[in-house]
């Protein structure tokens, strides 16, 4: 496994660009993601329009697998139904999981988190990848 | 082009006592740029531990039989050569503990917790680490005492201009690293143990990594306390001092009680056994205390004057090695003289993580977080750094692996 596939392209413009960046004045839910280990932190406020993320805002520091994670994570979920936030989650767990030789990545569904999938190989990282997940997860089960 | 001057010390057959060293790391030869966390262990230290258990395990200061006179032996020699190695007057001015953190969790315990009272002080520096913090906060929540600090200049030093506004009788302890695990800053010791004399407040000193890294008279010293650890200066985990004046000792109320630290024991009321087995309740950690004791040997026969300057040789030849590489920063003095073998640094926006994954894939190890020192972080306002630290085997190749790596880093992040 090489570097070059970790750090890819598309993983660094998003820690360097990150895509709905910031906070939301009157959040319907809000949730604070913290590694203590690495200090890696995430904070995330999402709106709702019925059952769909109107919004979401993440504001944070941490490396570039953490932060480019949030990034790709809050461009996926703006827009989509609770159900489709938690089939999205469900496969990016799975993708995190995947032993060599497993279940091939839907691209087309997984849009640029598929760049993620490199993080697999480096198991110390995977928590950084998964830390905007866990705290997105945490957010919705404020709402529910 | 750079001499390395690093003859002095036969390095080659130094690093053969090491059996890590000889290994690997994700298929590259392991280079440990990470004492500053622990060091890694000589087979001299191994081996004395191992003939411990092999040879003389039983516990110490009981039974009437022959083998566990030697391992009482065993263990309370250890502490003499601990005492020799910190020029100690006495054995009895060495407490064994768990490392440093509960050696200055002792002190907190054992004398702060009895000395202090609503409106004291504690004195602190910005720059310490969580183990010379946390205790005292938890000392102010039990006490109302109260922590104030000394704040590290732009050059990375304790900033000392306000002291004489802080040294009044309400100061009762002044805590301060001998030597930072971030920075690398030497501590103004000296400084700090006569200002404190003026109020008749003590000195504790957290010797985590100066007393690995340079020779050390702890008693001209002038502190009241200094807490180091075994693990830090190439002996095992788990084991750690407390060194301490015998009229601050005899201040000091046992932090734990249990077996071993007794001289009398009723229904109600208890009565301690002298110095140092009045602090020390329980089987005390005896191999690992043993592994200290070849440690500070092994230690010894390099002498630490030589320790010193190989240390300020090779982080003399880092520190111009990375200031080659372009946007990268370093966090502490310049001078070598002025500071330890720990190197933190930045490299543009590649957060520290980043690094220490870029680097393990070339089998480097190095330190990336907060080392805990989180308030210095937020002083140095970085949230993490990467840190390469060095002790006596470290080599200029191995400097210059760690510099080829940072400029692979570069690439990688699309910055060369």
């Amino acid at each position: 496994m090489s570097l070059d596939q970790l750090y890819r392209e598309v993983i660094l413009d998003h820690y360097r660009s990150p895509r709905h960046s910031g906070s939301l004045e009157h959040p319907d839910a809000h949730a604070d993601g913290h590694n203590p280990l690495c200090g890696d932190e995430i904070s995330l406020d999402l709106t709702f329009d019925g059952d769909r993320v109107s919004d979401i805002r993440i504001s944070g520091r941490g490396c570039s697998i953490s932060q480019a994670s949030a990034s790709m994570m809050a461009n996926a979920v703006s827009g989509m139904t609770l159900d489709e936030v938690r089939d999205l989650e469900r496969r990016f767990k799975e993708m995190m999981s995947i032993e060599e030789g497993g279940e091939e990545i839907d691209v087309k569904v997984m849009g640029d988190l598929a760049a993620l999938q490199g993080v697999r190989r480096f198991p110390v990282r995977i928590k950084c990848a998964d830390l905007p997940w866990t705290t997105l997860d945490e957010a919705l089960s404020q709402r529910s | 082009m750079i001499d390395p001057p690093l003859e002095r010390v036969d390095l080659s057959r130094l690093r053969d006592d090491f059996p890590i060293l000889q290994t690997e790391m994700n298929g590259r030869p392991l280079v440990y740029l990470d004492s500053a966390a622990t060091t890694q262990k000589p087979v001299q230290v191994l081996d004395a531990m191992d003939a411990y258990y092999r040879e003389a395990n039983a516990n110490v200061h009981r039974g009437a039989y022959a083998l566990a006179q030697e391992a009482t032996e065993r263990y309370e020699g250890a502490r003499g050569k601990v005492a020799r190695f910190v020029n100690a007057d006495s054995s009895s001015e060495i407490v064994f503990t768990r490392g440093t953190t509960s050696s200055i969790n002792m002190v907190a315990y054992g004398w702060g917790l009895h000395h202090l009272g609503e409106g004291d002080r504690i004195l602190l520096t910005t720059m310490e680490h969580h183990a010379n913090v946390v205790p005292w906060q938890l000392i102010c929540r039990h006490t109302g005492a109260e922590l104030v600090y000394l704040p590290i200049d732009a050059d990375y030093m304790v900033d000392l201009a306000g002291l004489d506004e802080l040294v009044d009788s309400r100061l009762k302890i002044i805590g301060i690293s001998g030597m930072s695990n971030v920075l690398g800053t030497i501590g103004p010791v000296a400084v700090l143990v006569e200002a404190a004399r003026s109020v008749d407040a003590i000195v504790i000193v957290d010797g985590a990594q100066m007393v690995p890294h340079s020779p050390v008279d702890l008693p001209a010293l002038g502190a009241d306390f200094v807490a180091f650890g075994a693990h830090k200066m190439l002996g095992p985990t788990g084991v750690g001092a407390l060194w301490g004046r015998p009229e601050r000792f005899e201040e000091m109320e046992p932090a734990e009680g249990g077996g071993e630290m007794i001289r009398d024991v009723g229904l109600h009321e208890s009565s301690w056994a002298d110095v140092p087995h009045k602090f020390e309740a329980g089987t005390p950690p005896i191999a690992e205390a043993v592994g200290f004791g070849a440690a500070v040997d092994y230690l010894s026969a390099i002498g630490m004057d030589e320790v010193r300057r190989h240390e300020i040789d090779i982080t003399s030849y880092a520190l111009q090695r990375l200031a080659e590489v372009p946007d990268l920063k370093v966090y502490g003095p310049v001078d070598p003289a002025a500071r330890g073998g720990a190197v933190s640094f930045t490299l543009a926006d590649v957060h520290p993580h980043d690094l220490a994954t870029i680097l393990d894939q070339e089998g480097i190890a190095i330190r990336a977080g907060h080392h805990c020192a989180k308030p210095l972080m937020r002083v140095l306002d970085v949230p993490a750094t990467a840190r390469a630290s060095f002790y006596v085997h470290s080599t200029t190749d191995e400097v210059d692996a760690l510099v080829s790596a940072l400029w692979e880093a570069r690439r990688l992040f699309g910055l060369a």
